[in-house]
C-alpha cells in the first residue's frame, strides 16, 4: 500500500505546553487509521496542524508525495484534505446546500468577472455545484433538509452535512474528528456504514474516535496518543492488548 | 401635502447615495467585524477623480452621457485600487491586533487620504459639469430631475447586482462563510485573504458610483465631502444593522427620506427658530436613538446571533 500521508517528527507547543512531541505516523492511500487517546492527549492539535490551522509547527508532512504547505488552510483544502470537527462548524446562517456548495470552492473556478458577465460557462458551473451538492446531500442520507438553516438541523444530521460538506471538496484524506460523539446506537452504525462505504469508494479515512468498539471494528490501524507522544501504532488487534495503551488510555 | 411628496422624491434620492456607501460599510464589517472609516474618503476620491476625469474628456466632443460613463469607470478603477491598498496597508499587518487598532488606522488612513486630496484637488469647491441630458418632470406638483431617475434607479440596479452576485453565485457563498467563520471557509479551500481584499474592492467600487452620483446630484465636489457623507452611511448601516446588506439598503434609504422630511418641516415644527440647515441633526438623532434602543439596528438579528 502506498503511503497516502507522512507525518515526520510534528511537534506543537502552545507557550510551556508541549501539545504534540515528535509524532511521527504514515497513512496509507485507501486505509481507515484511527487516533485514539485520552482526553487532551493531542489528537485534535495533530487535525489542526494537519489541516493548516496552526501554521507554526515542527516537523514535516507529505501528501500524495509532496510536501504539504500548511501555511494556510485553503492551499490545504486544494491539495486534498478535507475534515469535520468535534464541536460542530457549519455555516449556521447558510442553508444545508449552501453549506455544501461552499465545499466545492476548490474544484471550482467561476471568478468576479464572470458572476458579473453571468456567462454561459459560469451558470453551467453553477448548475453543476448545486447538482453535486443535492447528491452529497443524498449521500449522507439529509437530501430532504436541503433548504434548512444549518443551525436548524437535528445534532445527528448536522454531523452528516459536515461530513458532506467535507466530501464536496474532493478530499483524497478525510478527517473525522470524533464523528460519533453525541449519537444514540443506531445513528453510530449508520455512521460505520457511511464511512465504510467512502473507503468503497477509495477515500482514506482518519478517524478520532474516543468509541473504542467503533474504532477497533472499523480501523485497519490504530495509532494511540499519549500527552502528545505516539505510544502505540499497529492494527486494532495488538494495539488493544499493548500495556502502555491499556495503562494509558483503555483502562484495565 | 406638496412639500411632502416633495421631500420624498429628495430623500429617495439622497438615501439612494447613502445606501451605496453604506454597502460597503456594512460589507467589510460583516467579514472583518471592523468599521472602515476611511470608506467615505473613498467616496470623495471617487468624485473628485471622476471629475478630472470628466475635464480631460470635456472638449473631445463625445456626447455627455459617455463622458460621465468614462469618468465612472475610471474613478471606479482608482477606488478600487485604493480599497485594495488600504486593507493591505492599514488593516491587514493588524488583523489579530486588538480591535482598536485598525480602528485608529482607519482614521488615520481618512486624515491621509483628505489631505492628499486637498493637494491634489485644492482647498476650494469644484463645480461639476452636468452632463446627463437636463430635464424635469411634474409629478403631482412635486418635481424631480434626470439626474434624480438615473441616481435612484442606477442604486437600486446596483443593489440587485451586489443582492444576486452575495447569495446566487460562487463568490457570494465564499464571502458569507468567511463572514461566518473565515477559519472554516478556509478549509473549504476558500482564500479567505482574497475574499477580504475582493470585499473592499467592490465596497471601494460602490463608493466610486456613490461619489460621482453624489456630485452630479448637488454639482458640486470638494475634498472633504467625504466625512459627513461617510457619517451618514455609516449611521444608515447602523440603522439597518451593520453586517447585514439589505439592512444598509433599507437604512440608506430610510435615512435619506428621514432627513429629507425632517428638514422640510423642523421650521414648522420649531416655528421657525430652526431651518433645514439643520439637516444634518437628523441623521445623527437617528443614530443616537438606534443606539440606545436597538443597537443591533432595524435588520440585525443575524449579526447579533453571529457574534
Amino acid at each position: 500500500m502506498s503511503p497516502l500521508l507522512e507525518a515526520r517528527h510534528v511537534s506543537k507547543s502552545f507557550g510551556g505546553v508541549q501539545a504534540l512531541k515528535e509524532v511521527s505516523l504514515t497513512i496509507g492511500a485507501g486505509e481507515i487509521y484511527g487516533l485514539i487517546g485520552p482526553n487532551g492527549a493531542g489528537k485534535t492539535t495533530f487535525f489542526n496542524v494537519l489541516t493548516g490551522l496552526y501554521p507554526r509547527f515542527a516537523g514535516e508532512v507529505r501528501f500524495a508525495g509532496e510536501a504539504l504547505d500548511l501555511g494556510s488552510p485553503h492551499r490545504v483544502a486544494q491539495a486534498g484534505i478535507a475534515r469535520t470537527f468535534q464541536n460542530i462548524r457549519l455555516f449556521g446562517n447558510m442553508t444545508a446546500r449552501e453549506n455544501v456548495m461552499v465545499g466545492r470552492h476548490p474544484r471550482t473556478r467561476a471568478n468576479v468577472v464572470g458572476a458579473v458577465l453571468r456567462s454561459r460557462a459560469t451558470r453551467d458551473e453553477e448548475a453543476a455545484i448545486r447538482r453535486r451538492a443535492d447528491e452529497l446531500l443524498r449521500y449522507v442520507g439529509i437530501a430532504h433538509h436541503a433548504d434548512a438553516i444549518a443551525r436548524h438541523l437535528p445534532y445527528g444530521d448536522q454531523r452528516r452535512l459536515e461530513i458532506a460538506r467535507a466530501l464536496a471538496t474532493e478530499p483524497k484524506l478525510l478527517a473525522l474528528d470524533e464523528p460519533a460523539a453525541g449519537m444514540n446506537a443506531t445513528e453510530t452504525e449508520a455512521l460505520k456504514a457511511l464511512i465504510e462505504g467512502l473507503r468503497a469508494d477509495g477515500l482514506t479515512v482518519l478517524l478520532i474516535e474516543h468509541d473504542v468498539k467503533l474504532v477497533m471494528g472499523l480501523c485497519d490501524r490504530v495509532a494511540v496518543l499519549d500527552y502528545g507522544e505516539k505510544i502505540a501504532e499497529d492494527v486494532p488487534a495488538v494495539v488493544r492488548k499493548d500495556a502502555k495503551v491499556i495503562e494509558a488510555y483503555l483502562g484495565g | 401635502m406638496d412639500i411632502f411628496l416633495q421631500q420624498l422624491i429628495n430623500g429617495l434620492t439622497l438615501g439612494s447615495i447613502y445606501a451605496l456607501v453604506a454597502l460597503g460599510y456594512t460589507m467589510v464589517y460583516g467579514i472583518l467585524g471592523l468599521i472602515n472609516f476611511a470608506h467615505g474618503e473613498v467616496v470623495m476620491i471617487g468624485a473628485l477623480s471622476s471629475l478630472t476625469f470628466v475635464r480631460l474628456l470635456e472638449n473631445s466632443g463625445l456626447p455627455g452621457t459617455l463622458v460621465l460613463l468614462i469618468g465612472l469607470l475610471l474613478a471606479a478603477l482608482v477606488c478600487m485600487t485604493l480599497g485594495f491598498a488600504i486593507e493591505r496597508v492599514a488593516y491587514r499587518p493588524l488583523r489579530s491586533a486588538p480591535r482598536l487598532a485598525p480602528l485608529i488606522t482607519a482614521i488615520g488612513v481618512s486624515i491621509v487620504l483628505q489631505q492628499l486630496a486637498m493637494l491634489i484637488w485644492g482647498r476650494g469647491y469644484h463645480s461639476v459639469p452636468a452632463l446627463l441630458p437636463a430635464g424635469r418632470h411634474e409629478f403631482l406638483g412635486a418635481s424631480f430631475t434626470n439626474v434624480q431617475v438615473v441616481i435612484v434607479v442606477v442604486a437600486a440596479l446596483t443593489m440587485v447586482g451586489l443582492t444576486l452576485l452575495v447569495n446566487r453565485t460562487r463568490l457570494g457563498r465564499a464571502m458569507r462563510a468567511t463572514a461566518e467563520n473565515p477559519a472554516i471557509a478556509g478549509l473549504m479551500g476558500v482564500d479567505a485573504d482574497r475574499i477580504i481584499s475582493l470585499t473592499f474592492v467592490i465596497g471601494s467600487a460602490l463608493a466610486a458610483l456613490a461619489g460621482v452620483l453624489v456630485s452630479a446630484n448637488y454639482g458640486i465636489a470638494h475634498y472633504h465631502m467625504g466625512f459627513i457623507l461617510g457619517l451618514k452611511a455609516f449611521t444608515a448601516a447602523v440603522l439597518g444593522g451593520i453586517g447585514n446588506l439589505a439592512g444598509a439598503m433599507v437604512g440608506g434609504v430610510l435615512l435619506g427620506v428621514i432627513e429629507a422630511l425632517g428638514a422640510g418641516y423642523i421650521g414648522d415644527l420649531t416655528g421657525g427658530v430652526l431651518g433645514s440647515h439643520y439637516q444634518d441633526v437628523f441623521a445623527f438623532f437617528v443614530l443616537i436613538v438606534v443606539l440606545v434602543f436597538r443597537p443591533s439596528g432595524l435588520m440585525g438579528e443575524k449579526v447579533a446571533e453571529r457574534a
